[in-house]
C-alpha cells in the first residue's frame, strides 16, 4: 500500500473516531448543519409536487369541484353537531374534574406538517417533515394523523424535524389494552418483522390479561411523552410467553407508515 | 487529476443521498431501501484516485448519516474500507469489464451494510435487525451489482459529451518533413 493511502486511512478513521465520540448535542448540531445542505433539494421538490397539486385542481371539472364542495359543506354541518356535543361534554368534565380535584386536561395544539423525506437506512424507522424550530415543534412532541399515533419528534432543525416511527427501537409507548373494567398495561416494543411494518409487538403484559383478536390500543400516558387516549392500533394476536408467566400480543398500527403524506405534530 | 470528474461524481453522490432519502416506491413494494453509495464507491476507485476516492466516501457517509438516525460519521469508514481494498488491487481487475464490474458492486454492496452495522452495534444501539434483514442484504447486493455498470456507462457518456476530446495522432514525421527553398 502506497504512503498516500495510509495517510488517507488514517484520516478517515480519526475522523470516524472523532465523530462517534463527540457530545450529542455537538453530534446533533452537526448533522443538522450538513442536513441543511439537501434544504434546496427538499424546497424543489416541495415546490414541484405544490406545481403539481395545483396543476391537477386546475384541470379538475366544475362539477366535480361543486360535487366537492357540498359533501364537505355537509360533513362540515356534522361535525359542528359533534363540536357543540364535544363542548357541552369537556363543560361537564371541567367541573366535575374542578370538584374533584383532578388538574384539567389542557387541548392539543395541532400543527400539520408534510413528510419531505425517509430514512436512508433500512434499520430505522423514521421521517423528516417540514416544521421546524421556526414553527414551535420541540423535541419528544407527540405526532399522529386523524387514524391514530404516528410517533414522535426526534430532533428539530429550523425547517425541518425528525420523527421516529412507532416500531422503530428508539420509540417505546406505553398502552393499554381492554376493556373499561379489565384494562391492562404493556409497552409497544420493536417490530419483530421489518417486512410487515404495520405489525409491532406489544409486551409486559401480565398473564391474567383478557386479550382478544380486534381489541383496541390506546396510549396510557405514562411516560409523559404521549397524552393518554391515542389510538395505537388493534390487537391482532396474542400468545403467553416465559413459561405463561406473562403474555405478549401483536398490534396491528392503526396508521400506515408507509403512505404517511402529512401528519400532525401536537405543539406543547 | 481530472477535478471536473470528481466534482461529477460527488453531485451524483448527493443527488443519490436525496433520492433515497424521499424515494419510497421500492420500499413499499419490497420493503427494502436500496443504497447506490457503494456502487459508485466502486466507480471512484476503479476510474480515480485515492483523492477522489475519499471526497466521495466521506461527503457521501457524511450526508448519508446526516439524512438519517445513523450516529453522524458511521457510514464513512464502512465504504472508505471498501473503495481502498478495490483501489489497492484495482490493477489485477478487468474493470472494463461489465461482468467484473457487477460482481465487485455486489460485493461492495454487500461488505457496506455488514461493516455499518459491525460499527452500529458497538456504539450501544439498537438497531432494526431480523431474519427479514438478509432479504433487504440480498436486494441491496443485487441492486448494488446492477447499478455498477451503470455508473461506469453513464460518467463515461457524461466525460464525453462534456471534457475536450484528445487530439488524434497525426501522420506528420520531423525526419520525412520536404524542406523547399535554398539549403
Amino acid at each position: 500500500m502506497r504512503r498516500p493511502h495510509y495517510i488517507a486511512l488514517g484520516v478517515v478513521i480519526l475522523l470516524t473516531l472523532g465523530l462517534l465520540k463527540l457530545p450529542s448535542r455537538a453530534a446533533r448540531n452537526l448533522k443538522l448543519a450538513i442536513s441543511g445542505m439537501f434544504l434546496p433539494l427538499f424546497g424543489l421538490a416541495g415546490s414541484t409536487e405544490e406545481l403539481a397539486d395545483k396543476t391537477s385542481y386546475a384541470l379538475l371539472p366544475r362539477r366535480e369541484l361543486v360535487r366537492q364542495i357540498e359533501q364537505l359543506e355537509k360533513t362540515n354541518q356534522l361535525w359542528q353537531i359533534h363540536f357543540r356535543q364535544a363542548q357541552e361534554w369537556k363543560r361537564e368534565n371541567d367541573r366535575l374534574r374542578e370538584q374533584f380535584g383532578v388538574s384539567r386536561q389542557y387541548p392539543w395544539k395541532p400543527k400539520l406538517g408534510r413528510v419531505v423525506g425517509r430514512d436512508p437506512a433500512n434499520w430505522w424507522r423514521t421521517i423528516k417533515i417540514d416544521l421546524g424550530s421556526r414553527d414551535g415543534v420541540v423535541t419528544n412532541a407527540p405526532v399522529l394523523t386523524s387514524d391514530g399515533l404516528v410517533g414522535r419528534v426526534s430532533e428539530v432543525g429550523f425547517a425541518q424535524a425528525q420523527v421516529v416511527l412507532v416500531g422503530d427501537p428508539d420509540c417505546r409507548v406505553a398502552v393499554l389494552v381492554g376493556d373499561e373494567k379489565n384494562r391492562e398495561q404493556g409497552v409497544i416494543a420493536p417490530a419483530s418483522s421489518p417486512l410487515d411494518n404495520t405489525l409491532v409487538e406489544l409486551s409486559y403484559l401480565s398473564r391474567h390479561a383478557k386479550l382478544a383478536a380486534g381489541q383496541s390500543v390506546v396510549t396510557s400516558g405514562l411516560g409523559g411523552i404521549f397524552p393518554k387516549g391515542i389510538v395505537v392500533g388493534q390487537i391482532a394476536d396474542f400468545r403467553s410467553v416465559g413459561y405463561g408467566l406473562y403474555k405478549e400480543a401483536l398490534v396491528r398500527l392503526a396508521v400506515k407508515m408507509n403512505r404517511l403524506e402529512e401528519v400532525w405534530v401536537m405543539m406543547p | 487529476m481530472n477535478w471536473f470528474n470528481t466534482i461529477a461524481i460527488v453531485v451524483v453522490v448527493y443527488l443519490a443521498v436525496f433520492l433515497q432519502a424521499t424515494s419510497n416506491e421500492l420500499r413499499h413494494w419490497i420493503g427494502v431501501q436500496i443504497d447506490l453509495l457503494p456502487s459508485l464507491v466502486v466507480y471512484a476507485s476503479l476510474s480515480r484516485g485515492i483523492a477522489a476516492m475519499s471526497c466521495v466516501t466521506v461527503c457521501g457517509g457524511l450526508w448519508l448519516d446526516s439524512l438519517s438516525a445513523n450516529p453522524l460519521g458511521l457510514s464513512v469508514l464502512p465504504l472508505f474500507l471498501v473503495g481502498l481494498l478495490i483501489l489497492r488491487s484495482r490493477d489485477l481487475i478487468l474493470r472494463q469489464e461489465p461482468f467484473a464490474q457487477f460482481v465487485l458492486g455486489a460485493s461492495a454492496s454487500a461488505a457496506v451494510p455488514l461493516l455499518t452495522l459491525l460499527l452500529l452495534v458497538n456504539t450501544n444501539v439498537q438497531p432494526l435487525i431480523g431474519w427479514f434483514s438478509l432479504w433487504q442484504w440480498l436486494v441491496l447486493s443485487a441492486v448494488g451489482g446492477v447499478a455498477t455498470p451503470v455508473w461506469f456507462g453513464f460518467f463515461d457518456r457524461l466525460g464525453q459529451a462534456l471534457n475536450y476530446r484528445p487530439v488524434g495522432e497525426t501522420s506528420f514525421r520531423a525526419d520525412r518533413e520536404i524542406k523547399r527553398g535554398k539549403q
